[in-house]
This record gives structure tokens, C-alpha cells and sequence, in this order.
């Protein structure tokens, strides 16, 4: 299992930086968002896989059953999916108010800061 | 887009959407669920309801500054923490009351509850900023 | 009690919910913002004084024992970057009284800038590594947002540079924060600091600390990872660039050394090499980049660059001395660096452009301004008495006593480039005289909130090069408990190391 979801998230990296690369403002959000997804499998897989229960604590008891996932790497994954989902939201106005004034998609257009 | 069929069911599913939010959102306390969840839910009503009518109509349901909830849910956030250093714990430590509204009935309350209202309100006061403004763009 | 150190994060928080919620009444704004800023500033000197008397003060967020919640930790040289930190917020606050339009205001300006500070201070408190990524986010979303306010199209164009590689950044150091959570099961500072000690394989714990290097080295934008800075800092008005200047660069350095003297120490000899390696050629190709240029804000840009390398070279010395020299060049370099930037906006206000070559006159009419404009310049320069001299005294002393000659030399070549870069805005800015345009525009007088930052920021700049000698101590303190974790851990975790 682990050795699909390395080269899963290897795709998704791999994925994530080609879309970078495309000279299209809208394949670059794309791109970041491929990219905060492989993140997030990479914490998930490299906390370690484990077939446990969820560590819910049972009714009238002080902590979770013996075997149980480690449920760090998923809250960590939960806090970076809401700030991916924030950060989204922002690049997309950002795409809209851009393509306004800019009038372009292109990445190659916007080198007016660079010189 | 003016499809009666969407205006309807945006109207009718608005008041299902908030009260389920409110169960997700009281739920989570020790279930999955949760403000975060819960403010999606609340959200997504009002924006069905802006792609059905328009956001102006969605602006006047909503009936609050989408910024000020915002702010009024950070500001609850930040006293349900605020309220343990005043009892000499260290900051955002979980306090819990009993409220009493008869003799007999007795709720049992604590800080994590206002922390998640005020995430439900960020949550929703974000999305709500962010899709309207790009909503009224157009 | 110790219940005040969180305070730095919450109060920036409700300010900025204050100015959310009043955001009809846009006179009170910067009102608010101000007052803000001072009660940080008050604060942040408590917390000092409390670090001074009583050591590093740890605090466990709701309640929850060490390695396991949050904890928020303040050393000195965290307490110093918040007093630093408050003392930018009061500067840019006061800038922004007739710098920032209503426009801009109305889009919520203030509830950001406060964000931003929260951010930073909560950067600077942090004992965890996730919350450090946390705390990264929360100041780059407010400044995600503050430099495309405005909606210009060169804003425009710099912001989708500055968040694309400051995304790419984030979710590099994310990934490393997996693999280490992955190898040793714990991510905060003060635990990884005791537990990677006794690491059998160091191998992986390299690649992690490849992984942070990278990303602080853009956020810090070392070279080679620092070429959206100068492409992006220039654009938005002069109050944001100046604060961007001044703080953010420094927040990912401060992570650098925060987390080099801490817990990646394993395999010294490697990192220390490859962060001279980093400081050298960031300070040589920072500076001659500089040379080249005649945009005023871009050519201050290129200088954060340059001057990045002198914190590394500092971290990479990793002697006492160096560090407290490191700590001592951040603080100065935030002061002059946006005073500098601060000094450009009042150029642009009075003249409607910052090219250096359609401006010129300035002595001759503005001669307080040159004044002004010479303390944090050759203070950068590194000119006795002013604090810039001491900063690279003191870091080129360290160099010498561990015999590491070559970085020693580029140090003092640097210094004389930046000199010249100096001088060369002083005789196209001021001595040069004005290039006629036809038309005899009356002259503007700056508006005194404009000049009042600028000087309470030089005055500053003097008083750290007079009054060395008390404040280089407490830095030397400072770099003892950074030098030294075990004080650190101790307060965070209550065992020896």
C-alpha cells in the first residue's frame, strides 16, 4: 500500500509542477492545487498506515482503543486542507480581477514587474 | 439564470439548509461534524439562493454584512478563550458551566461550543465575501 | 503567572476584529489601528521584562501537557523580534495616515495590516512546527491580500509571483514536516530538539532539513531562491512595501536560525557549509544586482537580498558571537531597510515617480530629507557610529575568530558595493540637479505623518549605534539560549537535556 501511494504521490507532484510550467494563469492555480494535494497524501502516508479503528473514545472510557490510527497526521491534513481551501479561494478572485485589468491568461504577458 | 424550478427549490431548501447546519454544527461536539462543516452547509444555502434569484436578494436574507460575521465569530472564538485566563488557566483551556433554566432541567455547556459558533460564523461570513463579491463581478 | 505571553497573537486578532466590525466609520480606522499597535508595543516590552527576570516562559495552550498541544514559547530572542515587530506596526500606522486612500481603506486595509502582525508574532512565538506553518499562512494570506489591494496591473502582476513561489514554499516545507513527523513522531520545537539527539540514522533528518532550507530560503529569499522578491516588492504602495521589506524576509530567517540552532544539529558540518556557501553568494549577487539598477523600490529590493546574507553568514558561523551578530544585523536591517523604503515613498508623493533618473534637486530643496535618507543609508553601509557598522563588526569579528576567511572578505566587499550603491542614489537623487521637464511645478511639502516614522526610525537607528554596549549584551544573552537549547527545552518540557 505504501508503495502505491508513493508513486501516486510522486504522480501528483510530478503533475502539480508540470502544470506550474504551462504558461496559463489557470493550469498555475490548478497546478498548486495538485500540488497541496500530493502534500497532504505524502503527511498522510508518511505518518504511517495502519488498518485500526478510528480513535473515537468509547463511552466511559479515558483513551482510545488499543488499536487505533494516529490521528495527528489527519488533523494536520484537515488544518492544510482549510488553508489550501482559503488560499483557493483567494487565487481564483485574484485570477478574476487579474484577467480584468490584464486582459490575458497568459503567464508570458505579465512581465511588466521583471525588467 | 432565472429557472422557476431553481428559484423554488433555493427557497425551499434555504431554511433546510441552515437548520441542518445547526445540527451538524451542535453534533459535532463529540460526533463528526463540527462549525467548519456545519458553516459549508449554512453557506451553500445562501449560495444557492444567489445563483436562483440574484445576490442582492441572497444579501437581504442574509440580513447581516457577510464582513461583520466575520468579525462577530472571530470576536466569540477569541472570548471562549479569553475566558479561561480570567479563571487562571492558561489560554483557550475548556471551561464547563452548568446553565440552569428550571429546577429541574439543566444544560451542561462548555468553551469548545462557542469556539465552533464562531467558526460556523468565520466560515460562513468568508465564503459568503468572497463568493458574492465574485457573483456581483460579473 | 505567565498568562501574558499568548497576547502578542490575540491582540493584533482584536484589533483587527475591532476594525472589521467598524468598518463603516473609516475615520476611527486608523485610529484604532494605532492605539493597537502601541498596546502591542506595551505588551511585548512586559513580556521582555518577564523573560529578563524569570527565563524563557513557555505556555501550553488550552491546558494540554507539552509534546502533545500547542505551546506557545518566548526566549529573547523571540521577545526582541516582538518589540521590533510592535515597533514597525506603530511606524507603518502612522505612514498610513495619508499614504493609504480611502479606497483602499474601505477594502478592509487596517483588519490586514493587523493580521499581518498577528502573523508575524504568532511566527515568532510558536514552539511547534506545525504552527509555525500555521502562523506563516496566517501572515501570508493578510499579505496575499494587502499587495494586490488596489487592483493595479503591475500589483497584479507582482502578486501572482509573489503567491505562486510563496504557495510552492509552503507546501515544500510541508512535506517536510511530514517526513519528520514520519521519523520521529513529534513536531514540537523543544521535543524534536531532545529526541533527534539521540538519532541512530541522520540520513532522512538531512532530507528534512534540505526541505526546510529550501523553503525558509525563499520566504527569506536567499540566493538562488530570491528572484520574486525583487519582481514583486515594488508594487504595492509605499507603507505595504516597506512593511513587506522590513518584516517578512526576516520571519524566514528567523525560522532559519530558530530551527538550525535547535534541532537540526546533527549534521553540522554539512548545513553550516552550505549556509556560508548561501550567505555568500546572497550578498554578492544581491548587491551587484543592485548596481544595476535605477528604479528606487527594486534597487532597495536587491539590497534585502544582499543583506540576507549577512543573518546566514551569521547562522552559519553558529559561534555565540555570530549569532548575537545575526540578531543584531535583523534588527538593524529592519529598521534602516524600511526606513529606506518608507524614505522612497515620501520621494514618490513629492514627485509621482520613483525613477531615479527623472528625479534630482533633492538636497537643494528638500535638505531635511536628505538628512533623513543618510542615517539609514550609510548605517546600511556599514558607517561607525550607526547600528549597521556594529551589526557587521560584530559578525566580521566572529568570522575571523572561527578563521573563515573568504566569507570574511565578501562581508567587506559587500559592504563597499553597498556603499557604492549608496552613494549612487545620493548624487542621482540629491546632489544631481533636476532634469527639467518644462513645466515649473510649485514644490510640495511631505506631510508630517509621512516624516514622523522616518524619523522616530532614524532616531533608532542612532540610539542602537550610541547605546551599544547595554544592547549588545542582552543579544549576547540572547544567542546564549539559542546557542544553548537546554534552558529551552526545560521550559517547555520540564526535563534536562
Amino acid at each position: 500500500m505504501d508503495i502505491i501511494l508513493a508513486f501516486l504521490i510522486g504522480l501528483l507532484y510530478a503533475a502539480g509542477i508540470y502544470s506550474m510550467l504551462r504558461r496559463s494563469f489557470i493550469k498555475l492555480v490548478i497546478g498548486l492545487l495538485l500540488l497541496s494535494q500530493a502534500t497532504n497524501l505524502l503527511i498522510f502516508t508518511a505518518g504511517g498506515l495502519t488498518r485500526a479503528v478510528a480513535p473515537l473514545v468509547p463511552d466511559g472510557e479515558k483513551i482510545p482503543p488499543a488499536l487505533s490510527a494516529d490521528p495527528l497526521p489527519q488533523a494536520l491534513i484537515l488544518t492544510a486542507i482549510v488553508i489550501s481551501f482559503g488560499v483557493l479561494a483567494f487565487m481564483l478572485v485574484l485570477l478574476h480581477r487579474s484577467h480584468q485589468t490584464i486582459g490575458s491568461d497568459d503567464l508570458d504577458k505579465m512581465k511588466g514587474t521583471d525588467e | 439564470m432565472k429557472s422557476l424550478i431553481l428559484r423554488i427549490a433555493a427557497r425551499n431548501l434555504l431554511p433546510l439548509f441552515l437548520i441542518i447546519s445547526v445540527v451538524v454544527l451542535l453534533r459535532g461536539h463529540s460526533a463528526p461534524g463540527g462549525g467548519f462543516i456545519g458553516g459549508l452547509l449554512a453557506a451553500a444555502g445562501f449560495i444557492l439562493y444567489a445563483i436562483g434569484f440574484d445576490v442582492k436578494a441572497a444579501r437581504q436574507k442574509l440580513n447581516f454584512n457577510a464582513v461583520n460575521l466575520i468579525g462577530a465569530g472571530l470576536l466569540l472564538s477569541l472570548l471562549s478563550g479569553l475566558l479561561s485566563i480570567y479563571r487562571g488557566a492558561p489560554f483557550s483551556t475548556i471551561e464547563f458551566f452548568t446553565l440552569k433554566i428550571a429546577s429541574n432541567v439543566s444544560y451542561a455547556i462548555s468553551t469548545p461550543l462557542f469556539f465552533d459558533i464562531g467558526v460556523f460564523l468565520v466560515v460562513v461570513g468568508v465564503l459568503l465575501t468572497v463568493v458574492f463579491s465574485l457573483m456581483e463581478e460579473q | 503567572m505567565n498568562a501574558l505571553i499568548p497576547f502578542p497573537i490575540l491582540l493584533p486578532l482584536f484589533t483587527a476584529i475591532i476594525l472589521m466590525l467598524s468598518l463603516r466609520w473609516q475615520t476611527l480606522q486608523k485610529y484604532i489601528s494605532l492605539a493597537g499597535s502601541i498596546a502591542l508595543l506595551i505588551i511585548s516590552i512586559l513580556i521582555f521584562a518577564q523573560i529578563e527576570s524569570k527565563g524563557i516562559q513557555a505556555v501550553q495552550i488550552g491546558n494540554w501537557p507539552a509534546p502533545f498541544g500547542i505551546t506557545i514559547v518566548a526566549d529573547l530572542f523571540s521577545a526582541i523580534m516582538i518589540i521590533v515587530t510592535a515597533i514597525m506596526g506603530i511606524a507603518i500606522n502612522i505612514y498610513s495616515f495619508s499614504s493609504i486612500d480611502i479606497n483602499r481603506q474601505r477594502f478592509g486595509y487596517y483588519p490586514l495590516l493587523n493580521g499581518l502582525l498577528m502573523g508575524v508574532c504568532g511566527a515568532f512565538l510558536t514552539g511547534d512546527v506545525f504552527n509555525l506553518y500555521v502562523w506563516f499562512e496566517v501572515m501570508l494570506m493578510s499579505s496575499f491580500v494587502l499587495m494586490v489591494l488596489g487592483g493595479e496591473k503591475a500589483q497584479m502582476e507582482g502578486g501572482i509571483k509573489y503567491v505562486t513561489i510563496n504557495l510552492f514554499s509552503s507546501a515544500i516545507y510541508l512535506s517536510g514536516l511530514g517526513i519528520l513527523y514520519g521519523q520521529i513522531g513529534t513536531l514540537n520545537m523543544a521535543d524534536l530538539a531532545f529526541k533527534i539527539r539521540t538519532l541512530p540514522d541522520t540520513n532522512v533528518l538531512n532530507i528534512v532539513a534540505m526541505l526546510f532550507m529550501v523553503a525558509f530560503g525563499i520566504k527569506a529569499a536567499v540566493f538562488p531562491m530570491f528572484f520574486w522578491l525583487p519582481a514583486s516588492y515594488h508594487t504595492p504602495p509605499a507603507a505595504v512595501s516597506a512593511i513587506f521589506a522590513g518584516l517578512l524576509t526576516k520571519v524566514g530567517v528567523y525560522a532559519m536560525i530558530r530551527s538550525f540552532s535547535l534541532f537540526f544539529v546533527v549534521d553540522v558540518d554539512f548545513t553550516r557549509i552550505l549556509i556560508l556557501w548561501i550567505a555568500g553568494l546572497s550578498m554578492l549577487s544581491g548587491v551587484l544586482a543592485a548596481a544595476t539598477q535605477y528604479e528606487f523600490r527594486r534597487l532597495l529590493s536587491f539590497h534585502i537580498i544582499s543583506q540576507i546574507g549577512y543573518m546566514i553568514m551569521g547562522l552559519g558561523l553558529s559561534s555565540k558571537l555570530a549569532i548575537a551578530g545575526s540578531i543584531f544585523h535583523i534588527i538593524h536591517n529592519i529598521f534602516a531597510k524600511t526606513n529606506l523604503f518608507l524614505i522612497a515613498g515620501v520621494v514618490h508623493r513629492l514627485k509621482g515617480t520613483y525613477d531615479l533618473k527623472k528625479l534630482g534637486g533633492f538636497y537643494k530643496n528638500y535638505p531635511i530629507l536628505a538628512l533623513l535618507f543618510v542615517i539609514p543609508a550609510f548605517s546600511l553601509a556599514g558607517i561607525p557610529p550607526l547600528s549597521g557598522f556594529w551589526a557587521k563588526f560584530i559578525l566580521i569579528k566572529a568570522g575571523l575568530e572561527l578563521q573563515q576567511y573568504v566569507i570574511v572578505i565578501v562581508a567587506l566587499i559587500v559592504s563597499i558595493l553597498t556603499l557604492y550603491s549608496m552613494t549612487k542614489i545620493w548624487a542621482e537623487l540629491f546632489l544631481k540637479a533636476e532634469p527639467s521637464t518644462g513645466d515649473n511645478k510649485p514644490l510640495l511639502k511631505p506631510e508630517l505623518s509621512l516624516l514622523v516614522p522616518v524619523v522616530l526610525l532614524a532616531g533608532l537607528t542612532v540610539i542602537i549605534g550610541i547605546w551599544t554596549e547595554p544592547f549588545f549584551n542582552i543579544l549576547m544573552r540572547a544567542a546564549e539560549q539559542l546557542i544553548n537549547p537546554a534552558e529551552y527545552i526545560h521550559a517547555v518540557l520540564g526535563v534536562q537535556l
